[in-house]
């Protein structure tokens, strides 16, 4: 909301730590990682890295808090999609007993 | 009056005043004005126009259902007549209809504001309808689209040979003008109340505008990636819904739902807005429970988030999963109990009177009942998979669509149609459309309960001869239910130009709306209102402050 003038520094840090979070990304991608830890890391940089784009880029960090609240709620409303629809996917091959009686 | 003798005595002593609807003429007036009265008007012929298309839509399904035999139509273009009636329905007339013709009119004055808080995007909004609309009629008159308005895949990705990704795009670009009137209004009701006009002071036609925005901003979204990936699936073959490529059609459900059960709650919140705003009017009392009537738009609008599993208690969704949707669709109950017991707590010892938008109110209190109730039905696992897919789901929700955001609207549109036009419409006429209404509506709707509940399944064209009796009765009653929606339709555009002029305080209600002339100025208010007093705060009339333009009649323009 408020006139906030980041200086160029932060921009330049900020700009930096997603070149480098990129190169990361790039660098893990030619090992294979054991398990589910590809896509870990992977989503981990990700998440960082959209973070920081909130943060600095869209100026949520220097806004109201009304803003803020907003920012998280959109992303809560997220976590709330991804979490029930898990509830399908992670418990669907749980109906272990209906197998047992088939043998 | 005395002192303005500038004029002379033959054009009457009526001065005409300055509203929103003699301020300019032109076409160009209309299409680029920023207003947002004129854009609730604008919205208001859209919608109109989709409600008659859905309607032509629904009484060729009601004719080829007449009879066991498929005699009207065949099985394919039946397909095309539900799909194209759901569709136009749902997306094209409930989504916007409350929210963008009352909320865009109402809102600013309720809040004491001159507009909303973007004007502009206001009218970009109701462009963007337009296209979508352009499209989806595009994809209508060019042969329609035949998966069902929810797209299931496979069906919709794979094997449909119809206009899926026409359809499915103006679905998207409507989805925007939906966000947009979502933004717009959080942002006005946050920032533009006017001095005094505290959260708690609010109109609950406003509460349920916000809960209902939130779903907008929050819930569309969602639906248009969903559309685009089956655009993306049926184009380029991206594996997301396709098992054969990795995916899971399931998943559509999932992400569909995620966005289409919260827009039931787009649908039917304003028109708990709508309703809690005539209850009081007509019973003369405060609204019981103001707070709890307000925060159970919120809860609702959230709890509507966490139940779309119960969409797909019969797909593959798991057993687990189902048991925590079917818990907490029942936890959506309590704040729509909420809303019902107040409105009838309300009413107990009110002074209520029977006029026209009361008797719709009363309608939509029943109706929704009995639609909010067998909701619950289906939100139990076991009964659910016996009724899925049949008639009682489709009666269900049209007791819920047709019997509540159907009925208030109408409500709403007598309520504020004085305020709106400045024209007051034959009362007799408007309580005699009430009652058809009801009774065809009833007569439409009910014996699809029995239908489902004995195993006609939904979007057959075809039926056993023994299920004869109850579709003729459903039949005729749709006949019926379309001489009631007729009705206004003629006498209101009669009232247009014969009939009486409109006080600008017909009802004697509390709003700030009905403190500003009929129709409003351009501005709204004279000036910015400073609100003392609580909603719905019943005073005598010469306590009530008018803050519409002062010593001048009523007059618009007269010719």
């Amino acid at each position: 909301m408020s006139e906030h003038i980041v200086p160029k520094k932060t921009y330049y840090a900020v700009f930096g730590a997603l070149m480098v979070l990129t190169a990361l990304t790039v660098f893990v991608a030619r090992f294979d990682l054991p398990g589910i830890l590809n896509i870990t890391v992977a989503l981990t940089v990700a998440v960082i890295k959209a973070t920081l784009v909130v943060l600095y880029f869209m100026h949520v960090r220097y806004s109201s808090r009304l803003t803020q609240v907003i920012v998280a709620a959109g992303i809560f409303w997220l976590v709330i999609m991804l979490v029930l629809t898990a509830s399908d996917y992670v418990t669907r091959n749980l109906l272990a007993p209906v197998a047992r009686i088939s043998m | 009056m005395s002192t303005a003798v500038i004029h002379t005595p033959a054009e009457g002593a009526a001065e005409p005043r300055t509203t929103y609807l003699n301020a300019g003429h032109t076409l160009k007036s209309w299409l680029l004005t920023l207003d947002h009265k004129r854009i609730g008007i604008l919205y208001l012929l859209g919608v109109s126009f989709f409600f008659l298309i859905g309607g032509i839509y629904a009484t060729l399904i009601r004719l080829e259902l007449l009879t066991p035999q498929g005699d009207l139509v065949t099985a394919q273009t039946y397909n095309k007549l539900f799909t194209q009636h759901g569709i136009m329905m749902t997306f094209f007339f409930l989504i916007p209809s409350i929210p963008a013709v009352f909320g865009n009119f109402l809102l600013p004055i309720m809040i004491g504001a001159k507009d909303v808080a973007f004007p502009r995007l206001n009218l970009l909004s109701w462009y963007i309808y337009m296209t979508g609309a352009l499209f989806a009629s595009y994809a209508m008159f060019a042969g329609g689209v035949d998966t069902g308005w929810t797209f299931y895949p496979p069906y919709s990705t794979n094997y449909a040979n119809t206009y899926v990704i026409a359809t499915g795009l103006g679905i998207f670009i409507v989805g925007f003008s939906s966000i947009l009137t979502g933004l717009n209004f959080i942002v006005t009701i946050h920032t533009m109340r006017a001095p005094g006009m505290t959260w708690y002071r609010l109109p609950l036609f406003v509460w349920a505008q916000y809960a209902t925005s939130l779903i907008q901003v929050l819930g569309t979204p969602v639906l248009a990636i969903t559309l685009l990936l089956v655009a993306l699936e049926r184009t380029v073959g991206v594996g997301i819904f396709d098992p054969r490529l990795g995916g899971d059609p399931v998943l559509f459900q999932h992400l569909f739902w995620f966005y289409s059960h919260p827009a039931v709650y787009i649908m039917v919140l304003p028109a708990m807005g709508v309703v809690s705003e005539i209850i009081a009017t007509f019973s003369r009392k405060p609204i019981f429970g103001y707070k709890f009537v307000a925060f159970s738009s919120l809860a609702i609008a959230v709890f509507g988030f966490l139940v779309w599993g119960h969409h797909m208690f019969t797909s593959s969704q798991s057993v687990y999963a189902g048991m925590i949707f079917s818990l907490i669709s029942y936890a959506v109950a309590i704040p729509s109990a909420i809303k019902v017991f107040n409105w009838t707590a309300t009413m107990y010892r009110g002074s209520i009177s029977y006029d026209s938008p009361m008797l719709y109110a009363m309608g939509f209190i029943g109706l929704f009942l009995i639609g909010g109730l067998t909701g619950l039905f289906l939100a139990a696992l076991g009964l659910d998979v016996h009724v899925h897919d049949t008639y009682f789901v489709v009666a269900h929700f049209h007791y819920v669509m047709v019997g509540g955001s159907l009925l208030a609207y109408l409500g709403a549109m007598h309520y504020w149609w004085p305020k709106m036009t400045g024209r007051l419409y034959p009362e007799g006429w408007a309580r005699f459309a009430a009652l058809v209404v009801f009774v065809g509506f009833n007569l439409t709707f009910f014996p699809q309960f029995i239908l489902g509940y004995l195993g006609m399944p939904r979007r057959y064209y075809t039926y056993v001869p023994e299920f004869q009796l109850l579709h003729v009765l459903s039949s005729v009653g749709a006949s019926i239910l379309a001489v009631g929606l007729i009705l206004p339709a003629i006498y209101l555009l009669w009232s247009l130009k014969r009939g009486p002029i409109a006080p600008a305080d017909p009802w004697m209600a509390t709003g700030l709306e009905w403190r500003t002339s009929s129709p409003p100025p351009p501005e709204n208010f004279e000036r910015t209102p400073v609100v003392t007093w609580n909603a719905y705060e019943f005073r005598s009339k010469e306590e009530t402050e008018v803050i519409g333009p002062m010593g001048k009649p009523d007059v618009s323009e007269r010719k």
